[in-house]
């Protein structure tokens, strides 16, 4: 029998592995993302030799400016639609399990609710941002080589994109925005499988309409807008990894720049991964004592 | 060591309540068929035994409480819920490869064996399957585990007959030996009934009868009864009386079948006809058994 080799790691293991299989968008969305912006990429192309002729009469640093943007768009795109993809996967991830009654079949072996629950949970948090480097990364190498191939074949010198291009920092600000996602969005996928998990049905419902009840009710009774600023501020929250300067609302730095010292004191870093640990708390304890239909 | 012993089980939902103080004692190597009208009380019970629910009253589960000691249970007890609840979305092939990654004593050789026996395709997706084929790909997984306790909650719901002919058959050749522990419940009473050696019914909550299936055929005697003993026979005291074909089928408890035997044809009632004489001639639901 090929008894004995399960391990608590290997059930963990299988069990993240189950959740891929379960919701492919995790990994088949951020791909279609960036194959969208790659065919928007090519389509903007036809004009590249014209614009990179204007960009090249612009002062150095704008020049840099320039030629990065839309490769900051890109990475913008891609982690927009992973957030979103996120939001999709920690909603049902422990809402259809019960309504397909298929949680009495997981529940039937022997794999704990804390082992389930943190499978789960690793999508969102680390898995997702991962990839959605890997494509950003991948999707800014297609990029390079269609603007080259382009440049080329319009009789341009290619080179006026690889040297202003400041490729370590983007490749550092790429994976650092990741490392920051991870850490920074933890409380939201928290609180969206908590409500998976706790909801009798309608999961979206209660997880966007309660932030925004609660936000209402504060404006009406106290004229405040504490919870609403508080949840803009966690949604785009993810600029305060990276330090940006700016000249009014022209950027400075080609390339957001990473700011590990101030995103890793910023208190309301640690107290989202507290939150988020207490929303998994809640959802052990849930999957665990509470009729699973 | 009993599989399982419970004492004063009770469990209620608000007002109203599901399990009215059980004693259930199964010992090790039975087949015990779980039988009762809707809402009864099985589910409850066997949600119970499989820590699914929280419970009053003491209950051990091969020597564990089932709601504290779950997860650790789960490697010993395998489960069969009352609606097929395989994910849709899963393949075969997966479905296979992940309880063989978390599961310590699930043989895949085994699966698989029993999987070819079947027309179903490794590649296929649980919502491709037909609801024969998906409790046959259910049957396979479970019985590929090395259980001890194999629960079995209404296990062949809405299959046709063939397969619920084949699910048992192959429950009993393939799987059931007498350190294995088997609990079932199902509305189809008379296709399980030469399988079990023992039988519980519950209704409202409590247990009506439980009894080894020997015990059943030593205390309950039906006889049809010859036209003309007809009343003699009513004088003994019958606790169900009905008619086939004419003729006057009266159920008696704890009779000396030798005292019987001049009144008519003697047999051993069928579970379902017992069922209705100690459950439906407690009330007007009759009809109950047949559902």
């Amino acid at each position: 029998m090929n008894a004995s080799t399960v391990t608590p790691r290997s059930a963990y293991l299988w069990s993240v592995r189950r959740e891929l299989w379960d919701f492919r968008p995790l990994l088949g969305g951020p791909v279609i993302a960036g194959g969208v912006v790659l065919v928007g990429f090519v389509l903007s192309a036809l004009q590249l030799p014209q614009n990179r002729l204007e960009t090249l009469t612009l002062e150095p640093a704008r020049q840099a400016v320039a030629i990065a943007l839309p490769y900051d768009l890109a990475a913008l795109a891609i982690i927009a639609t992973s957030l979103i993809i996120g939001a999709v996967y920690c909603v049902g991830a422990l809402y259809n399990e019960r309504r397909d009654r298929s949680i009495l079949f997981w529940k039937s072996l022997p794999v704990s609710d804390l082992t389930t629950v943190l499978a789960k949970a690793i999508l969102p948090v680390a898995i997702l941002p991962a990839v959605a480097a890997i494509v950003i990364l991948v999707t800014h190498a297609l990029m390079l080589a269609i603007t080259t191939a382009i440049l080329m074949m319009s009789g341009m010198d290619p080179s006026s994109t690889w040297t202003r291009l400041p490729f370590g920092s983007l490749v550092g600000a790429v994976i650092w925005g990741a490392f920051a996602m991870a850490l920074w969005y933890a409380p939201l996928w928290g609180w969206l499988l908590m409500v998976s998990g706790w909801a009798r049905r309608g999961p979206f419902l209660w997880a966007f309409l309660t932030p925004l009840a609660l936000a209402l009710i504060e404006k009406l009774a106290f004229g405040s807008g504490h919870v609403i600023s508080e949840i803009s501020y966690r949604l785009g929250g993810l600029a305060h990894a990276f330090t940006i300067h700016a000249h009014g609302h022209t950027p400075l730095d080609p390339v957001p720049v990473p700011d590990p010292a101030g995103f890793l004191t910023n208190p309301d870093v640690w107290i989202g991964l507290v939150v988020a640990a207490a929303c998994l708390g809640v959802g052990v304890w849930q999957r665990r004592y509470r009729d699973p239909v | 060591m009993a599989v399982i012993e419970a004492r004063g089980l009770r469990k209620s939902y608000g007002a109203s309540v599901a399990l009215a103080g059980v004693d259930l004692r199964v010992g090790e190597g039975r087949i015990l068929g779980l039988i009762g009208p809707n809402g009864a009380g099985k589910s409850t019970a066997l949600n119970a035994i499989l820590g699914l629910t929280p419970h009053e009253g003491s209950l051990s589960v091969l020597g564990r409480n089932p709601w504290t000691q779950r997860d650790d249970l789960m490697r010993d007890v395998c489960f069969i819920a009352d609606v097929a609840v395989l994910p849709r979305w899963i393949r075969v092939s997966q479905a296979v490869d992940y309880v063989a990654g978390v599961h310590p004593r699930f043989d895949r050789a085994k699966a698989e064996a029993f999987l070819a026996k079947t027309t179903i395709k490794s590649s296929s997706r649980v919502r491709e399957l037909s609801k024969g084929m998906v409790t046959q790909l259910h049957l396979a997984l479970v019985m590929a585990i090395d259980a001890r306790l194999l629960v079995l909650d209404e296990p062949t719901l809405g299959l046709d007959l063939l397969y619920r002919k084949a699910f048992y058959d192959t429950l009993l050749n393939d799987y059931f030996d007498h350190s294995r522990t088997i609990i079932v419940t199902t509305h189809q009473v008379e296709e399980i009934q030469d399988i079990l050696t023992d039988v519980a019914f519950i209704d409202r909550g409590r247990l009506v009868l439980d009894s080894s299936m020997e015990d059943v055929a030593r205390r309950y005697v039906e006889v049809m009864a010859r036209p003309d003993q007809l009343e003699a026979a009513r004088s003994r005291g019958p606790i169900r009386e009905h008619q086939i074909f004419g003729r006057s089928i009266l159920l008696f408890e704890g009779v000396d079948r030798a005292k019987l035997a001049d009144l008519g044809e003697l047999r051993t009632p069928s579970l379902a006809d017992l069922f209705v004489a100690v459950i439906g001639g407690a009330d007007t639901r009759s009809q109950g058994v047949a559902a």
